[in-house]
């Protein structure tokens, strides 16, 4: 089994305007880029999650509505289940955040950090629209 | 830094103010300045002793706990559980455990607590004794109780004998309670509170004999309790004794080792909760207070937590620390099997020349009691059955109250009290007992959660909640949240006169500065939403709650069309008008239920609910139960719930209409009608009410010549009976008047705001809602009306319309990139013939704030996956 070690930057990834619909959403594991999915299967302001190849993991991925993506960790450290793709997503001070589905808490979009409680936060993963 | 430079404290004991205590070194610095090692002797880190027997309403042992793992391997803190310091060696300056550690300290702090007294009477070793201190001790009364007995005593009458009771209560014995003394609660009330709480406790079942004492525990030849005797001759049939007659300071060790030690108990310690010897600290319950004092509450040992930690922290000079401890306010409130009980400040009224000011109401069981002094300062007292005014009344102690005492004890309505606002209170006033946290430190904080993390008010017992609450701006600021100033019902009025059903739209022409152009948030898009789908016919919009970019307003649950449990899984809840369903539809929820190994339960909404699903098993779900003629109930929703009945007229031989008729077509009319809150309904056939109509948004109850319709009621926590809108109505008068009603609430309540809420708060209250519905008063009822009558002619089934559409289809799957792939971390294990969460799992939490590990590994391995 692969224990896929990210290098994660907190990078809030490459903005890409408006992709062409043939696009895909690439994650960035050990290295290497990952193609999870078509760029047209995400809608503006809703997340999805994604299972990565050691069959466990979980990333949430979302697009706000200036078409940025975000990847952050799916699992919920507050209730521990993988939900946090389910949330709904905003923005304060114009730092984007997803608020989780269970207890709501919120994550900043771009750095993982909780916003609600300091000692709490996700890992962040890199994200883009293939070249 | 090398450990063997660093200095040494030892701990004795790992209860509540222990574990303060650590968090005292810590935000001091002192727990790298030191080794910090910890001999606990129960099997289990600290807990919270003060809620034990909330775990009788459920809470388990580790939502009990206090102390966070992460806390102490942070800190570095050694913590031996189960293992109980034996020797203390002063000269020496070692302690020594039971397992036969022997360890050298610099500083020894002692938090050994107390232990419950039991009374030397005959036979109270026998099996089926017990005392209520610990969680094994609950644990041990709990597997006891359940195979042995169905009846009990507790020897004591206290605080913490009624809790016990009310434990035994919890568990079904037959509880009787033991006090010697001639009232209940002796230390906190007065007589006349006493006599109140008797009376209130003994209509809930409980037997209670005051003034006598327990002679004798009578065994049976196994050596098993199957009886008392009490002192006036009276014996009881009873299979279980707690004894709770008040607790003794574990001061042992220190007696042991030549410290003093107070007359009746307790380790002698100084301001700073010094021993006579400078390297020994006590604190807590095993400590007495420089007034002579043992302290058996929690507030006040956390105070000698901090003094303690403040001392140590300033070291040789601990002399010039001033964080001292020189006494404590005794103020409990509590709720005792259900009856609200609260003392504060001098109750007994002990001080020179002091008066009384006393109200009793024993219908209500209803006491209070103010002491106040000559020159008019409140100094204490008792409220027994109504502590609503304890927060403000504890905080005014030691003032002379803005109002005479009388105004504050009399019960609204009696004598034109003005009730007395939390403005009324100094700056200084402490409202947080618990963390001594004053008004002004509350008022420093914008919200109850920034409260909560920089003061810590609110942790504790939670008890002044409330008032904090009233204390925080209601910051003059009525928008509905970050994005937008208006409220709800102008946002509705925005949406409505200009069609707007874009909330980018909205947003962008009528958000804040700041907020346009952004994302929203989590308050104001489904609240957007709601207001969409509530004017959809009217507005020209898609009343499909999954159309463009409503899909990505939605909370969860109505994006998923099911609601979300605790482990990431959800719930399905097909609509059952009334209550009412054929023999066939149930068999079908049955095999759904069974072919998908759902979790099924009878809802407190006279309808079923399916546990457990994933989010891809949902369209398979729906289309089974949707072909069987089912729809969705939208208990995911802010919209119409159920509309329950009673059997009604066809039936029963009290009965005066058909009320299972009515429910079903109100539920039918207004289902899928999407409102600032849930709406809930029902139906009875008679003036007996056995569909609980009163407790609903709209109630419905049948008279010899109509329907009565019910307004405003609800359940849950803050309960409020319906009050009548209109009498005798016919069938179709019922219907229109229901209408404008529900029309009206949806126009003008706030976001999650009941109807009992909103009737509560709106200008005028129930007589204006009349004045608009019934007379007609702002010419609206034509325009509400039609506004219904839309909402009738286009409600389409949601789960149908979704099944319908393969692209909507597309996105209930747990992943994007593996549709088949089941979500691993749902996962369950049986109980009761049936499945539950599995929550080792769940709580098998990852490093909280680390970023970027992203490779711990989740052990998968034990949990029965389905
Ligand atoms: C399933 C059910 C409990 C059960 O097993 O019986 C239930 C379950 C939930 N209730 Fe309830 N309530 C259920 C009947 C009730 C009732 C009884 C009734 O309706 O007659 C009440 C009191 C009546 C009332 O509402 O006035 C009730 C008062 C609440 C409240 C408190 C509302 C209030 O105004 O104080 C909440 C919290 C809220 O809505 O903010 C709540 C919230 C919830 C939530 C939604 C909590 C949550 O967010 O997860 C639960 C999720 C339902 C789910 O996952 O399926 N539930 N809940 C009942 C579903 C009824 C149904 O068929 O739809
Ligand atoms: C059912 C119940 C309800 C209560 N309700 C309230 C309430 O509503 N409000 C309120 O203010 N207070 C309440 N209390 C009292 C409150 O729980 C105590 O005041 C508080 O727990 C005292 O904390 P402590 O740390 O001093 O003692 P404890 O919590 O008793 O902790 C002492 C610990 O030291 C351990 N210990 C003892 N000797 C040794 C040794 N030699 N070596 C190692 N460890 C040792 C003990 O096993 C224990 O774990 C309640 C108590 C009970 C039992
Ligand atoms: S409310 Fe009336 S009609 Fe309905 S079941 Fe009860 S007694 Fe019968
Ligand atoms: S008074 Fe107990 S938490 Fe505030």
């Amino acid at each position: 089994m692969t224990t896929a070690t990210a290098t994660a930057t907190a990078a809030p990834a490459a903005p890409t305007t408006d992709a062409p619909a043939a696009a895909s959403v690439q994650l960035r594991l050990d290295g290497t880029w990952l193609t999870v999915c078509a760029a047209d299967r995400l809608t503006p302001g809703r997340g999805v999650a994604v299972l990565l190849p050691d069959g466990r993991r979980q990333v949430a991925l979302f697009l706000d509505r200036g078409r940025r993506l975000y990847a952050i960790d799916n699992r919920d450290p507050f209730s521990g289940a993988a939900v946090l793709a389910r949330g709904l997503i905003g923005s304060a001070d114009g730092r984007p955040f997803v608020a989780s589905p269970l207890l709501k808490q919120r994550f900043d979009l771009a750095s993982g950090r909780c916003l609600d409680d300091d000692d709490a936060g996700v890992a962040v993963y890199e994200v883009r629209v293939s070249p | 830094m090398d450990p063997t430079h660093k200095k040494t404290l030892v701990l004795v004991g790992h209860g509540m103010v222990g574990q303060r205590f650590l968090e005292a070194l810590a935000e001091r610095g002192l727990t790298a300045t030191h080794r910090v090692v910890v001999f606990a002797e129960e099997p289990r880190p600290a807990y919270d002793r003060v809620q034990l027997t909330s775990y009788f309403s459920g809470r388990t042992p580790d939502e009990l706990s206090v102390t966070d793992a992460g806390f102490m391997a942070a800190h570095g803190i050694e913590l031996h559980l189960g293992d109980p310091v034996e020797r203390v060696d002063r000269d020496a300056r070692t302690v020594t455990s039971r397992a036969g550690h022997t360890l050298a300290y610099d500083i020894l702090v002692l938090a050994t607590g107390s232990a419950p007294f039991v009374p030397p009477v005959p036979g109270k070793d026998a099996t089926g004794c017990f005392v209520y201190r610990t969680i094994e001790d609950v644990l041990a009364i709990e597997a006891y109780a359940t195979a042995n007995a169905t009846t009990g005593a507790v020897v004591g009458g206290g605080l913490l004998g009624l809790e016990a009771a009310g434990a035994l209560q919890g568990l079904g014995l037959g509880t009787h309670v033991v006090e010697f003394a001639p009232r209940l609660m002796p230390a906190q009330v007065d007589e006349g509170g006493g006599a109140a709480l008797l009376r209130t406790l003994a209509g809930r079942g409980l037997v209670v004999h005051t003034g006598t004492g327990t002679q004798e525990i009578l065994t049976d030849d196994a050596g098993a309790v199957r009886g008392m005797r009490l002192s006036d001759g009276t014996e009881l049939d009873v299979g279980l004794v707690v004894f709770s007659a008040g607790v003794r300071a574990r001061d042992r060790l220190a007696r042991d080792c030549g410290l003093a030690v107070g007359e009746r108990g307790g380790v002698v310690v100084d301001e700073r909760c010094r021993t006579g010897d400078p390297a020994v600290y006590a604190i807590g319950e095993c400590a007495q207070a420089t007034d002579g004092r043992v302290y058996g509450l929690v507030a006040p040992g956390y105070e000698m937590a901090q003094a303690a930690a403040a001392a140590i922290a300033a070291g040789d000079a601990s002399d010039t620390s001033d964080t001292l401890f020189t006494g404590a306010d005794m103020s409990t409130k509590l709720k005792l099997l259900g009856v609200d009980v609260a003392s504060f400040g001098d109750a007994h009224g002990a001080a020179e020349g002091c008066l009384d000011v006393a109200y009793a109401d024993s219908r209500s069981g209803t006491y209070k009691k103010l002491v106040v002094s000559a020159e008019g300062t409140l100094l204490g007292g008792v409220l027994v059955g109504d502590t609503e005014a304890y927060g403000t009344l504890r905080a005014l102690t030691g003032s002379v109250p803005p109002v005479p005492a009388e105004q504050l004890v009399l019960p609204a309505g009696a004598g034109a009290a003005p009730a007395l606002g939390p403005d009324a209170l100094p700056g200084d006033a402490v409202v947080c007992n618990c963390h001594n946290v004053t008004k002004d430190a509350v008022q420093a904080c914008a919200t109850l959660p920034e409260v909560k993390k920089c003061t810590k008010a609110g942790t504790g017992c939670g008890s002044c909640v409330k008032l904090i609450g009233q204390l925080l701006p209601q910051s003059g600021d009525t928008g509905l949240c970050g994005c937008f100033a208006q409220t709800r019902q102008e946002l509705y009025e925005i949406v409505r006169t200009l069609r707007i059903a874009s909330f980018q739209e909205l947003l962008d022409r009528h958000g804040r500065e700041g907020a346009r152009g952004g994302e929203g948030c989590e308050t104001c898009k489904p609240a957007v939403a709601s207001v969409v789908a509530s004017l959809a016919p009217a507005i020209g919009a898609d009343g499909y709650v999954l159309e463009g970019e409503q899909a990505a307003l939605q909370d969860t649950n109505d994006h998923f069309l099911a609601n979300l449990q605790k482990n990431g899984s959800y719930s399905v809840v097909p609509r059952i008008p009334g209550g009412e369903i054929t023999p066939d539809k149930l068999i079908v929820i049955g095999e759904v239920a069974r072919e998908f190994g759902l979790y099924t339960k009878i809802t407190g909404g006279q309808r079923i609910d399916l546990f457990g699903a994933r989010v891809e098993q949902l369209p398979r779900i729906w289309a089974r139960l949707v072909d069987a003629g089912f729809e969705s109930g939208h208990a995911y929703g802010k919209a119409l719930r159920t509309v329950k009945s009673c059997v009604g007229q066809t039936w029963c031989r009290y009965g005066v209409q058909d009320s299972v008729r009515m429910a079903i077509d109100l539920e039918l009319r207004y289902r899928g009608l999407r409102a600032p809150h849930k709406l809930k309904s029902a139906v009875s056939g008679c003036a007996r009410e056995c569909a609980e109509a009163r407790s609903k948004d709209f109630g419905v109850i049948a008279t010899a010549s109509g329907w009565n319709l019910y307004v405003g009621g609800n359940g849950g926590a803050t309960p409020r009976h319906a009050d009548l809108l209109a009498q005798d109505l016919d069938d179709a008068g019922l219907v229109r008047l229901i209408d404008r009603f529900l029309m009206f609430y949806i126009r003008t309540a706030d976001r999650l705001e009941r109807t009992s809420a909103w009737l509560e708060r709106i200008d005028g209250g129930l007589d204006h809602v009349r004045d608009v519905v019934v007379d007609d008063s702002l010419g609206l009822c034509a325009e509400l009306e039609a506004l219904m009558a839309d909402h009738v002619t286009h409600y389409r089934d949601e789960w149908a319309e979704t099944l319908a559409d393969p692209e909507r289809l597309a996105r209930f799957v747990s992943f994007v990139n593996a549709p088949e792939a089941p979500d691993p971390l749902v996962a369950f294990v049986p109980e009761r013939d049936q499945i539950k969460p599995d929550l080792p799992l769940l709580t098998l939490r990852p490093p909280a704030a680390a970023p970027l590990a992203l490779d711990h590994d989740l052990d998968l391995e034990g949990a029965v996956s389905r």
